[in-house]
Order: structure tokens, then C-alpha cells, then sequence
């Protein structure tokens, strides 16, 4: 990096890789990102959780330069994405929730292509080619159509487009959505991995189970805004770790206790079809905001 | 300038491969309406000489050219675009790159210049055999290869304001198709009335008949230096409202 570049990157305070002030975008009358804060810490693997139309998709979208924003400030690896966008971009990867393999080429011209956007030599982008390939277990496909290739696979593909050029952090737009369950199980290693070589990732997603296996902090948004963040065992502890749920009358009741004491004393007293759990952050999602994760009340 | 030239071609290799992959197919589509238009039009319809002196076959044969470098340019941009764009998604990977906006206008104009050159080539050589009339010099070449610019820059900014795959083929029945016809491609403008003819030289396609048809008939006609400028300064507007429209769509 010049020093000029490093000298743009002065008002970042490292620990945090992505910062993002006062965020707003609007469509029309209608107000998709309302004021959104957030810093992502270098290296974490954070999750935005929440329903359709939350707004989490959008945010990324800006992050990701993909839309413009009406105001607010965002700051990725120490550069304004307004100010610096292709050294915020050069710095940053981004997979898309719909696969966006271009269908005319194959994966290997895919990935040679993404490498010259970043301006790769030769040599460099056929090295990094065979070593991401390798490692993700594509070095038989690289020469098929990407149509040849099922959802699971063709993810892979993308995210080698992606880390090609050593992203210091990639986002990952609900990145197992249409996958079946051994697909998205072999994808959360696949993340895994990324983060624990020192990635640091940022995830959409609205399954409650990939955000609880995944991630180190999640930000709950809803109608725009971040309405709780933290890590996930401390977001249900907000609400009580240990829950009751009680069905009775065709209805489901559920109360939440800091302690198992409490809910066994409270669930003696019910009558009905009663079970005590541990609480989990979809609890977390209705108690914060009346609505299930996936947008019903 | 060499790191502008370097990154249109890092934009265009995806599409330089697509051109390598469906070779074939591609000359066959490039050769087929122009051939088609040259029987119908040149043979079928029309014979005997025009009033510049020349065979009709020899009149027509530029203006063809012409119409291809519109249709075959235009269409080769405009439709793989909006295919990256609104299904593939691969150009959003494209925008989400570090690359300059001027390299991506130039870089994805690449495939449609070179079908539209080879659409117009294809045609223009068996013109050579057909018209004896008809020269084959390096104005000939600069005038095909600027029509093909234009109007593959033209087929990425309708890309660009698309908003589905229908309303691309609504542009290109309102505003393609009739330009195609009607831009003195089949007769001279001059003999229509002047209404009509300054309707006319509003459209690129005008121009770049014109200059095609003079530089190809320079024996005939003198050539047409304020088309030329015209069909320059076409290429410059829709170079910058293409700039415009990928700056404003995001940050």
C-alpha cells in the first residue's frame, strides 16, 4: 500500500473493520435502513438476523457499494467507502444470496475473470486459483459450465471468486438460503474456516440455527434499525436463558426465567402440555419485537 | 491511458470468451439478416442505377453495413448485459470491483464492436464482388468502427435503463427497428421531404449511413465531414450518460 493510502486509513481504529454512522436509505416513501450504527471488529464473524424486508439485505447492499445511500457514513477497513470506494472495495468481498456466476463461461473463466477486476497477474491469479480450488474441493469442476454445478457447489465457486484477491472482510448475503441441509452444513465449515484463517465476515441470515452455530455477535434488525446486538449467549440471557413454553386452548404461551428454579417453580404451577427449554434467539427476535423471524406476528 | 487500456480489457475478457465459446453461432447470426436484407432489398425489390450513378446493389450495400453495425452492435451489448445484469447478477460482481468507470463503459462496448465489425465486414466484402463501384480503404474502416462504437455504446446504456427483458424489446421496436428502416440505409434521405429529413438527422443511424456510403463511394460522393462530427459527438453522449447512469446507480 502507497502512503498515501496508508495515510487515508488514519482515522481507522483498527479493531474495528467496518464502521457505519447514521445509516439511511430510502426507496420511495419507504425507509429501508433508518438511522443504522454498527461497527464489525477485525476478524469477527457478525450476523445480521431478521425478518423479509428487515432492512439487513439493504444495509449490506450499501456496504457492498452495490446501491448508493441517502445519508450516513460508512467506513470499511479504514477507507470511506464515498470518499475511497475502490480501495474499500479492493479490501472487501461480497456473495451475493442469488449465485452470480456469469452462465456463458466456465468456473475457471469465472474465476479468472474476478481476478482481473482486482488486476492479479497471471501467475499470482493461477496460483490462488489452484490453492482455493483445492482447498474447497472444486479442482474437477473449473473446467465445466457453471449450470453443470449444484446450488452447494456453485456457492463454493462464488466464495473462491470472491477471496481471490485476499479480502480482509467478506459478506455473505443469506449464503445458505435454497440450500438442502448437508449443503449448508459443509458451507458453515466453509465459513468457519474463512473467519479462523482471519477473515472477518459479515452474514445475513434469517435461520436462528445458522446464526447461534455461526456467529460471534449478532445485530437484530428490525424496520430498519439495529434493535439489539451482542453476542448470541448474552442476547438470550436478556430475555432469560431458561424457557417455558406452555400449549394450551390451541394456543402457545412462552415465558422466559433467568434461572432453571424459576422455570421448573413457574411450569409446576401450569396446566397443560408444558416443556422448559433453553432459550434461543428466535425467543430473543419475538420478545424484542412481536413477530417470529420470518415476518409473522 | 495503458491503465485505462489494461482495465477495458480485464472487463471485456469475460466477454471476449463468450465470443471465443459461440463463434460459430455469432457468424452465422452476423451474416444472416444483413444477407437477408441484400436479397430482398438489392436483388428483389429494387434494380437499375440510382441517381448518384451507382447500381442500387452498390447504394444499398453500405447502407446494410450500416444497419448492421446498429442492429448486430447494439443488440450484442445490450443483450448480454441485461442478461448479466438482471439474471446472471454477474455484473453487479463486476461494479462491486475496483475498476474505473470509463473501463467498464469501453470494456463492455467490446463484444458489440467486434460483432458489429464482423457483421459489417462480412457483408461489405461480398459487396466488393457484387459492386464494382464500392472501395475498401481505411476511411471505410474508420467510419464501420466508429458506427459500431456509437451504437454499442447506445446498447448499453438501453441495457442499463432496462428494468426487465420486455421493455428491451419495447426499445427495440419503437426506436431500433425503426431507425433501421427509415435512416437512409435502403434510399437517400435527401429525397424525402424536409420534415421528414430533419426527423432524420436526429438519429445516429442517419449519420452513419452517410458516412459509410461516402467513404465507400468516394468516386460518387464527397464526404460528409458534419455527419462524421455528428456521429462523433452521438459517441460522446452516450459514453457519458452511460458514466452517468453506472455512477448513480450505486456509490
Amino acid at each position: 500500500m502507497d502512503a498515501a493510502s496508508e495515510g487515508d486509513r488514519g482515522g481507522l481504529r483498527m479493531e474495528n473493520i467496518i464502521e457505519i454512522k447514521g445509516l439511511v436509505k430510502r426507496f420511495g416513501d419507504k425507509t429501508a435502513v433508518d438511522g443504522l450504527d454498527l461497527s464489525v471488529r477485525k476478524g469477527e464473524l457478525f450476523g445480521f438476523l431478521g425478518p423479509n424486508g428487515a432492512g439487513k439485505t439493504t444495509t449490506l447492499r450499501c456496504v457492498s457499494t452495490l446501491t448508493g445511500f441517502d445519508s450516513g457514513s460508512i467506513v470499511v477497513a479504514g477507507f470511506d467507502l464515498l470518499k475511497n470506494p475502490a480501495e474499500a472495495k479492493s479490501r472487501m468481498g461480497v456473495i451475493q444470496q442469488q449465485v452470480s456466476l456469469d452462465k456463458d463461461l466456465t468456473i475457471r473463466e469465472n474465476m479468472i475473470s474476478h481476478a482481473m477486476y482486482h488486476d492479479i497477474g497471471k501467475a499470482e491469479r493461477n496460483k490462488r486459483i489452484k490453492e482455493l480450488s483445492d482447498f474447497f474441493g472444486l479442482e474437477e469442476y473449473l473446467d465445466k459450465p457453471v449450470d453443470s454445478l449444484s446450488g452447494g457447489w456453485k456457492k463454493r465457486a462464488a466464495i473462491v471468486c470472491t477471496m481471490l484477491h485476499h479480502p480482509e472482510v467478506l459478506f455473505l448475503d443469506e449464503p445458505t438460503s435454497g440450500l438442502d441441509i448437508n449443503a449448508r452444513r459443509l458451507l458453515w465449515d466453509v465459513i468457519k474456516n474463512l473467519n479462523d484463517d482471519g477473515t472477518t465476515i459479515i452474514l445475513t441470515t434469517h435461520y436462528i440455527e445458522e446464526a447461534e452455530a455461526l456467529c460471534d455477535r449478532v445485530g437484530i434488525i428490525d424496520k430498519g434499525k439495529i434493535i439489539a446486538l451482542d453476542d448470541p449467549q448474552s442476547l438470550c440471557e436478556r430475555v432469560g436463558k431458561v424457557a417455558v413454553e406452555c400449549h394450551s386452548g390451541g394456543k402457545t404461551d412462552y415465558r422466559y426465567f433467568k434461572s432453571r428454579e424459576e422455570a421448573n417453580t413457574y411450569a409446576s404451577s401450569l396446566e397443560g402440555d408444558v416443556s422448559i427449554r433453553a432459550t434461543n434467539l428466535e425467543d430473543v427476535f419475538v420478545e424484542m419485537t412481536g413477530k417470529s423471524v420470518g415476518g409473522q406476528k | 491511458m495503458s491503465n485505462l487500456l489494461t482495465e477495458t480489457y480485464h472487463v471485456a475478457w469475460g466477454d471476449l470468451m463468450f465470443f471465443k465459446h459461440n463463434f460459430w453461432n455469432i457468424l452465422v447470426m452476423s451474416v444472416m439478416s444483413p444477407l437477408l436484407y441484400l436479397i430482398a432489398f438489392g436483388y428483389g425489390l429494387r434494380s437499375g442505377q440510382t441517381d448518384i450513378g451507382v447500381s442500387y446493389v452498390a447504394f444499398v450495400i453500405p447502407g446494410i453495413a450500416a444497419l448492421s453495425s446498429l442492429s448486430s452492435s447494439f443488440s450484442s451489448t445490450a443483450t448480454r448485459m441485461n442478461v448479466q445484469r438482471l439474471y446472471y447478477r454477474s455484473f453487479d460482481e463486476m461494479m462491486m470491483c475496483p475498476l474505473s468507470l470509463p473501463a467498464i463503459v469501453l470494456g463492455k462496448s467490446v463484444l458489440g464492436l467486434l460483432r458489429g465489425m464482423l457483421s459489417c465486414f462480412l457483408i461489405y466484402f461480398l459487396g466488393l464482388f457484387l459492386a464494382p463501384e464500392l472501395v475498401l480503404s481505411p476511411l471505410v474502416i474508420i467510419c464501420i468502427l466508429l458506427a459500431c462504437m456509437v451504437f454499442s455504446m447506445l446498447g448499453m446504456m438501453a441495457a442499463l435503463l432496462a428494468k426487465s427483458h420486455q421493455s428491451m424489446a419495447t426499445l427495440n421496436s419503437l426506436l431500433i427497428l425503426p431507425m433501421t428502416f427509415l435512416c437512409g440505409t435502403f434510399f437517400s434521405v435527401s429525397s424525402l421531404n424536409p420534415v421528414f429529413q430533419a426527423i432524420l438527422y436526429c438519429m445516429p443511424l442517419t449519420h452513419a449511413s452517410e458516412i459509410i456510403r461516402a467513404s465507400a463511394l468516394p468516386d460518387y460522393l464527397d464526404f460528409p465531414w458534419m455527419s462524421l462530427v455528428v456521429l462523433v459527438a452521438f459517441g460522446i453522449a452516450f459514453f457519458a450518460i452511460d458514466l452517468y447512469l453506472l455512477k448513480t446507480r450505486k456509490v
